[in-house]
């Protein structure tokens, strides 16, 4: 007999949360965590909630995406609950993303129109638009406290979106997952899943577990474990540089693409995009470059002490959208990888791990399958 | 000055002032950076001040050496560049500083740190109430501004540092309301594996015994063997409460609390640059790994004084006039062999009494209570810490995450080690393999305004 | 808390802590100005908004933090007082809006 229902490679914010998904199921889990030092996009992550502007060229992500923000205020709620009362300091009253110029404002709006002409065309019942363009003054009113750089012109404000303290999103998931009977076993690095008659094992050293499901949710190291077992995602690192601020009294009161306040005061400033493979290293080039993008848009920040600089590595496909798929070869195995753990969190707990206790990923999730990455080669 | 050097000394203590003078006698043009407004380091702070001839007559004859050796240093000519902090460094070397709330960076084919010690953190209960701080800052206090306790001073730990500040303390007409010493009982069976070594620096140790039996003769309130030593009060400290060596509690008023546990390397710069560190059980403490040459693993980076095990001023100088050595060999120009000799012997006859010192003042292994503060940034417990550890089973970087300790703007050098400790415990595991934090820059803050007005980046990264 | 052993032959001059003048010597750090100016704090934090006072004096602890001629979050063990110096010892969070 297995001895878990389910295994989750991958404490992160993915595997957690479908880790947690499942237990509110009733299923025995057992998540299974890397080295302390291991690479941890979910540490890096920026803590948004957020949905204006993503998924072009892909409306069944916009979809998901927008989903998943409308469940959050509920996953939040049961989570917090589920994992004894833990705090998640979380926002959600719309977001900013400022434009810089005329130009930068033209360019914003044509892409949030593109956007929502590809979602009409794909969701004959979307509704409302969730996005709308802001002048400048009316940014200011929005926030009154923050005296706006000269150049900024304007910002699409997404009422879908919101933030969240990542950390704590994380530790509650942990938290809940423990409460649910369920183990996090920390330190623990995967060398190996292997497909046996009705499930599969895993092995860590000397260590080995079988399960029903195995979900591959190991962030960057989700490539090498999924590659011989079908589940071959092209998945590449993609460094962000954040930085962070000593406390402040309240000053912004929507999170920005880019910069919000976090409970605690802290400034968050993000992120470069930079494609430099695994190296979590830091420049003062970018902290240089992120600090004077910051000063253009709220010029009085320049007093502010930056207290911590650090880099994280985004989880990335060729197209930058999600993947979801399960082995055809070996049924049980499912990998799950994106870059928007956060956001997606509620997703994942609710919608893809019933699809997973369930063994099948529905039609609406085809379009996530990592052979779309075949076809474009092909090509 | 010139704007150019090939050689960067980061900190102005014995280490740093001692390789800029050896560097300058080789040919050399170093750069001496410090964050402080005069050089000496802590040991020799404000040795150039001015001060009574009481104060200089209490603080000693070590200290007094200071002033000549400061006085070298300005002589030597080389270029120092007080008020100045070090924040970032990056491979080449490119480094990044601040001095008058302006960032800049230059460009080093060599770079020392000489940055010295810090007084290990003694997280007790209350110690971030105003009115407790450390025997060391006290001390500072008592070299720059003449200033001593107003009140009896109560003064809790152990090592040298306290017996010569209270020393120097009482020869200035200042009182110790009682020095509650938690110095194991029974250390002399510890100590005597180390005799042999420290027959070599006898000279040390004859020194020691003196002071004890002056201090002993004073009269002061000693009480050995103490423990669970805490600072009760609401806004500052009022009162001491101690557990004696015969199980008895006291409680007793207090104005000012002084602690100290012994000093560990300054190892933020190093841990940043990811060079190799190896855990001292003798000190109690990640000591840099570095050659002979006083290189660490990180090439052309090398690392002086205090910094590379703790040893007092004088290794310290002898471990700066061998990195001189190595940079200058580095850079071309090999040195006699015998200089590097002479200073390795000096080195060698600095260090032997050192052994004795470190069996004598092994660092406390009592467990921190749940209570207490271990972030003094982020007002953390160490009972936060365990919850942590107990829920996510992660390292430091970890509980780092979760909890936030380590992320205020000391970034870690007052709970690094108390973190290091709690979860060596609940894993039970060595200090070695649990590590310490990841260190990224900042080393220091820097204003956002200081970063934007650098010259590097101007395009997106 | 701290009392100076003065010195009548040296001279001093004033600073401003919280508008109000205090005397210093040259060499003194701020935060020695501090130690001996009551209440005897440096800050109240920007977390819990506890009272911190001076610690380690050799710029790692990061509880001297002050405000030294509009400059905030200054480490004020690091700096030496002037002639006419104005420190401010602030309370809580760094406000940055005007």
């Amino acid at each position: 007999m297995a001895d878990f229902d389910a295994i989750v490679i991958g404490a992160g914010t993915v595997g957690a949360a479908i880790g947690y998904g499942l237990g509110q199921r009733k299923w025995r889990v057992l998540v299974l965590d890397g080295a302390d030092t291991d690479f941890r996009a979910a540490r890096a992550n920026f803590g948004l909630v957020w949905s204006q502007g993503k998924g072009r060229g892909m409306p069944a992500y916009q979809d998901l995406t927008k989903r998943s923000s409308d469940m959050w205020r509920e996953f939040h709620r049961e989570l917090c609950a589920s994992a004894g009362g833990a705090q998640i300091d979380y926002q959600h009253a719309g977001g900013i993303a400022f434009c810089q110029g005329d130009d930068g404002f033209e360019e914003r709006k044509a892409l949030i129109e593109a956007l929502d002409d590809e979602y009409r065309s794909a969701f004959a019942d979307a509704g409302e638009p969730d996005v709308e363009m802001l002048s400048r003054d009316q940014v200011q009113d929005l926030m009154p406290d923050l005296r706006l750089g000269n150049s900024v012109s304007g910002a699409s404000f997404g009422r879908r979106d919101g933030h969240v303290n990542p950390l704590q999103l994380l530790s509650a998931l942990h938290k809940a997952i423990q409460a649910q009977g369920n183990e996090i076993r920390g330190r623990t690095t995967v060398d190996k899943i292997r497909p046996k008659a009705g499930g599969c094992e895993v092995s860590s050293g000397d260590l080995r577990w079988q399960a029903g499901r195995v979900i591959i949710a190991a962030g960057i190291a989700s490539g090498a474990l999924g590659r011989s077992l079908g589940l071959d995602v092209p998945i590449r690192a993609q460094r962000g540089q954040v930085l962070v601020t000593q406390r402040l009294a309240p000053v912004l009161p929507l999170p920005c693409s880019g910069l919000r306040q976090t409970a605690e005061g802290t400034i968050m400033i993000g992120a470069t995009k930079e494609e430099v493979g695994a190296d979590v290293s830091v420049t003062a080039r970018a902290s240089a470059w992120l600090s004077r993008k910051t000063i253009k848009i709220a010029p009085d920040l320049a007093r502010a002490q930056l207290v911590r600089h650090w880099s994280g590595l985004r989880i990335m496909t060729p197209d930058g959208h999600p993947v979801y798929a399960q082995s055809e070869e070996h049924p049980g195995i499912f990998v799950a990888s994106c870059h928007s753990g956060v956001t997606l969190a509620a997703v994942h707990a609710d919608e893809l791990a019933g699809h997973i206790a369930a063994g099948a990923l529905p039609a609406s999730y085809n379009p996530f399958h990592h052979r779309r990455f075949d076809v474009q080669t092909a090509h | 000055m010139k704007t150019e050097h090939d050689i960067l000394i980061v900190g102005a203590g014995p280490a740093g002032m001692a390789a800029a003078v050896q560097l300058a006698d080789l040919g050399f043009a170093p750069l001496v950076i410090d964050e402080q407004a005069m050089p000496g380091g802590q040991i020799w702070r404000a040795s150039e001040g001015p001060r009574s001839d009481a104060v200089r007559r209490a603080l000693g004859p070590e200290y007094a050496e200071g002033a000549d050796r400061v006085a070298r240093f300005r002589l030597s000519g080389v270029d120092y560049m007080p008020g100045t902090r070090l924040w970032h460094i990056e491979p080449g070397f490119q480094v990044f500083m601040s001095r008058d709330e302006t960032a800049f960076s230059r460009r080093y084919r060599a770079v020392l740190l000489a940055t010295g010690a810090q007084e290990r953190p003694v997280p007790v209960p209350g110690w971030t109430l105003p009115g407790v701080m450390t025997v060391g800052a006290a001390q500072i206090l008592l070299k720059t501004s003449a200033q001593i306790p107003e009140a009896p001073v109560w003064i809790a730990g152990s090592g040298p540092l306290p017996l010569l500040y209270m020393r120097q303390l009482l020869a200035l007409g200042g009182q110790v309301a009682g020095f509650l010493d938690t110095t194991p009982k029974g250390q002399a069976s510890r100590v005597l594996p180390h005799a042999m070594a420290a027959l070599r620096g006898r000279g040390d140790l004859i020194k020691g015994v003196k002071w004890l039996r002056q201090l002993r003769a004073t009269g002061l309130p000693w009480l050995r063997g103490v423990r669970d030593v805490q600072a009760l009060g609401q806004d500052r400290i009022e009162a001491v409460r101690y557990t004696a060596a015969d199980g008895r509690v006291h409680e007793q008023s207090a104005q000012v609390l002084l602690l100290h546990e012994g000093v560990v390397p300054s190892i933020h710069t190093t841990l940043a640059m990811n060079c190799e560190h190896d855990w001292s059980e003798a000190q109690g403490c990640f000591i840099p790994r570095t050659d002979e040459r006083g290189m660490t693993s990180v090439d052309g980076l090398f690392l002086a004084g205090d910094g590379a095990g703790i040893g007092g001023a004088l290794a310290a100088e002898e471990r700066g006039r061998i990195a001189a050595l190595g940079i200058a060999g580095r850079l071309g120009q090999d040195a006699p062999a015998a200089h590097l000799h002479a200073a390795h012997a000096g080195l060698a006859r600095r260090l032997a009494s050192r052994p004795v010192i470190d069996a004598l003042y092994p660092p406390s292994e009592a467990q921190i209570p749940d209570e207490t503060v271990i972030c003094r940034c982020e007002e953390l417990t160490a009972g936060d810490i365990r919850v942590a550890a107990r829920l996510h089973r992660g390292g430091p970087n970890q509980v780092k995450a979760y909890t936030r300790c380590g992320m205020g703007p000391c970034q870690g050098r007052q709970c690094g080690y108390s973190v290091n400790r709690i979860l060596s415990e609940e894993y039970g595991q060595s200090r070695a393999e649990t590590g310490f934090f990841r260190i990224r820059p900042p080393l220091k803050p820097v204003t956002l305004g200081e970063l934007a007005a650098l010259e590097e980046g101007r395009e997106a990264p | 808390m701290f009392k100076q052993l003065t010195d009548p032959k040296e001279p001093g001059f004033q600073v401003f802590v919280d508008g109000m003048a205090v005397s210093a010597r040259p060499g003194d750090t701020v935060a020695a100005v501090l130690l001996r100016t009551p209440p005897h704090l440096a800050r109240h934090t920007p977390v819990r908004e506890s009272p911190r006072a001076p610690f380690c004096l050799m710029g790692v602890c990061f509880d001297c933090l002050a405000t030294v001629d509009d400059q905030t979050s200054v480490q004020t063990c690091l700096v030496e007082a002037r002639p006419g110096m104005r420190i401010e010892r602030p309370r809580g969070k760094l406000k940055v809006a005007q």
